[in-house]
């Protein structure tokens, strides 16, 4: 069953379905922001940058805080049932990870502080960025999924946090790699160990909201799946 | 894989089966009580029923919803016969009871009556004491033993949940009682003969929310010894009742399914839009 398109019969809940989806976006929108900012400040040691990422989160939790709320609102006042109960069920899931998105922007940005201080080798930054490029367009596919109830594209996402978490772990043996070249490099690489293991978290979180979108969309639960054994649950085959 | 899984959460005390949901309903699992086959029903020239085809499973709750008009009522009437009142209507098709044949001509109507009860809208006691209100079908089927009627009485009216509100004023009359405590009342009066059906028609909608949560939780119980099915225009409360529900709309049979399932991810865009409240 496609989430429904035509109109309710009471404009005021189909307002407030309106009201929350498009503040599940702007939600999306701010911790996007907040990922682009902190990756910024860690690959430019811009430590004011990172303080401004540190100071904004208390906007991301509050918008979530709000978002929350009304859809608790609408359980109690409307008792939404069949996709409107999805689509409330599914963004409070939605909002929890998206809020986890903006706690991980705040670790990235803390180790950017720590960063600043220290000397600033290049090429070692060079695969933290391709790996906070990839997730950040993972993150971007996810929101716009949701914009879109685009089912497909949030499987896709779904296949890209593979390639994260491989590429993650190339990142790690590498980052490894120069804490035994050099023991001087020791405190700086566990901190870009940190932030790579945050960029990590945020493509999972992508990947949830995903899940969460398949869930509102289809009203199949794909969650603890394999990519392939999710396709098959959403084409309606059974699982062998 | 799987059993040794089992194995090593017996080993460690964990009881994974008790902490999860119990099994969900499933319709090709139950025990058919009334089935209803390639069934239409007519008001003179006009259809009322479109090739009906539903099995209502035993000891289960049933509820039909749909808007009005939409033919739920008129089905529910047919099994118990109560559209032979009506001149005009014609029937094709079958209706079933244990896979005998509903309006076969040698059903007799009183005997469908008494193993298919039924409750209205609006509570419609007798005007007698509470006592005859409950002990009416058996002193027709020519019981008049005071034990045996006491015993029916009281069982009937414990059945449904009725005995320790009016125990001490059984001789009282029917009419001084509250609408929800009548409508218990006429419950109790159907399930002293011991029917096998109940069918509610709109039961609980004269009724305030207290008095429908006490309906809700009588239909709760009763579906151990009974089979039962609703119509209701109260969705919410179809969906806290029934274990099943039809959904039926200018009266075709749209969808029939487990009741979690139809509110939570319908099948059909037409059920889907009622549930929601949406513009068909």
């Amino acid at each position: 069953m496609v989430t429904n398109n035509s109109q309710h019969i009471s404009q005021q809940f189909e307002k407030e379905l309106q009201d929350i989806r498009s503040r599940v976006l702007a939600l999306g929108g701010l911790v996007e922001q907040q990922v682009a900012n902190a990756m910024d400040a860690l690959l430019t040691g811009d430590s004011e940058l990172a303080r401004e990422v540190i100071s904004f989160d208390d906007e991301v939790n509050d918008l979530e805080l709000s978002i929350d709320e009304e859809c608790i609102q609408i359980i109690a006042l409307r008792q939404p049932t069949a996709s409107d109960l999805r689509l409330v069920s599914g963004i409070l899931k939605t909002i929890t990870d998206l809020e986890r998105i903006g706690d991980e922007s705040v670790g990235i940005a803390k180790m950017a502080i720590n960063l600043s201080e220290k000397d600033r080798p290049k090429r070692n930054y060079r695969e933290l960025q391709s790996l906070g490029n990839h997730v950040r367009g993972m993150l971007r596919d996810a929101l716009d999924a949701f914009a879109r109830f685009d089912v497909e594209m949030a499987l896709q996402v779904a296949k890209e946090d593979r390639d994260v978490d491989a590429e993650y772990e190339a990142l790690l043996r590498q980052l490894m790699t120069y804490m035994m070249e050099d023991n001087r490099a020791v405190s700086r690489v566990i901190d870009m160990m940190w932030s790579a293991r945050s960029l990590e978290r945020i493509g999972d979180h992508a990947h949830n909201v995903c899940e969460h979108i398949i869930y509102l969309v289809e009203g199949k639960d794909v969650r603890h799946l394999s990519i392939e054994k999710a396709e098959k649950v959403i084409r309606g085959e059974p699982l062998d | 894989m799987e059993a040794a899984k089992e194995q090593r959460n017996v080993a460690r005390g964990i009881d994974i089966e008790s902490m999860q949901r119990g099994p969900r309903v499933n319709l090709a699992d139950e025990t058919t009580c009334l089935e209803v086959k390639d069934f239409n029903l007519y008001y003179g020239s006009k259809q009322a029923l479109h090739g009906i085809n539903m099995k209502i499973p035993q000891n289960r709750v049933t509820a039909f919803i749909g808007p009005s008009g939409c033919g739920k009522s008129t089905l529910l009437r047919c099994f118990n016969r109560m559209n032979d009142l009506i001149d005009t209507v014609k029937m094709d098709g079958d209706l079933l009871l244990d896979g005998n044949e509903i309006n076969a001509p040698s059903v007799n109507v009183a005997d469908l009556r008494r193993q298919v009860g039924m409750v209205f809208q609006k509570p419609n006691p007798f005007p007698k004491s509470i006592y005859e209100n409950v002990a009416y079908g058996l002193r027709l089927q020519g019981v008049n033993d005071r034990a045996t009627l006491d015993n029916v009485v009281e069982k009937s009216l414990k059945g449904a949940a009725l005995w320790d509100e009016v125990k001490d004023r059984l001789h009282e009359s029917a009419m001084g009682m509250s609408g929800g405590q009548q409508q218990r009342l006429v419950i109790a009066r159907a399930i002293a003969i011991e029917p096998e059906v109940l069918l509610l028609d709109e039961p609980a909608s004269a009724l305030d929310p207290l008095s429908t949560l006490k309906i809700e939780e009588l239909i709760y119980e009763l579906k151990e010894k009974y089979t039962i099915v609703i119509v209701t225009h109260n969705m919410q409360q179809a969906a806290r009742v029934s274990d099943y529900t039809a959904f039926m709309y200018m009266g075709e049979l749209i969808e029939f399914g487990a009741t979690d399932e139809l509110f939570t991810n319908p099948a059909k865009k037409q059920t889907e839009d009622y549930i929601t409240g949406r513009y068909g």
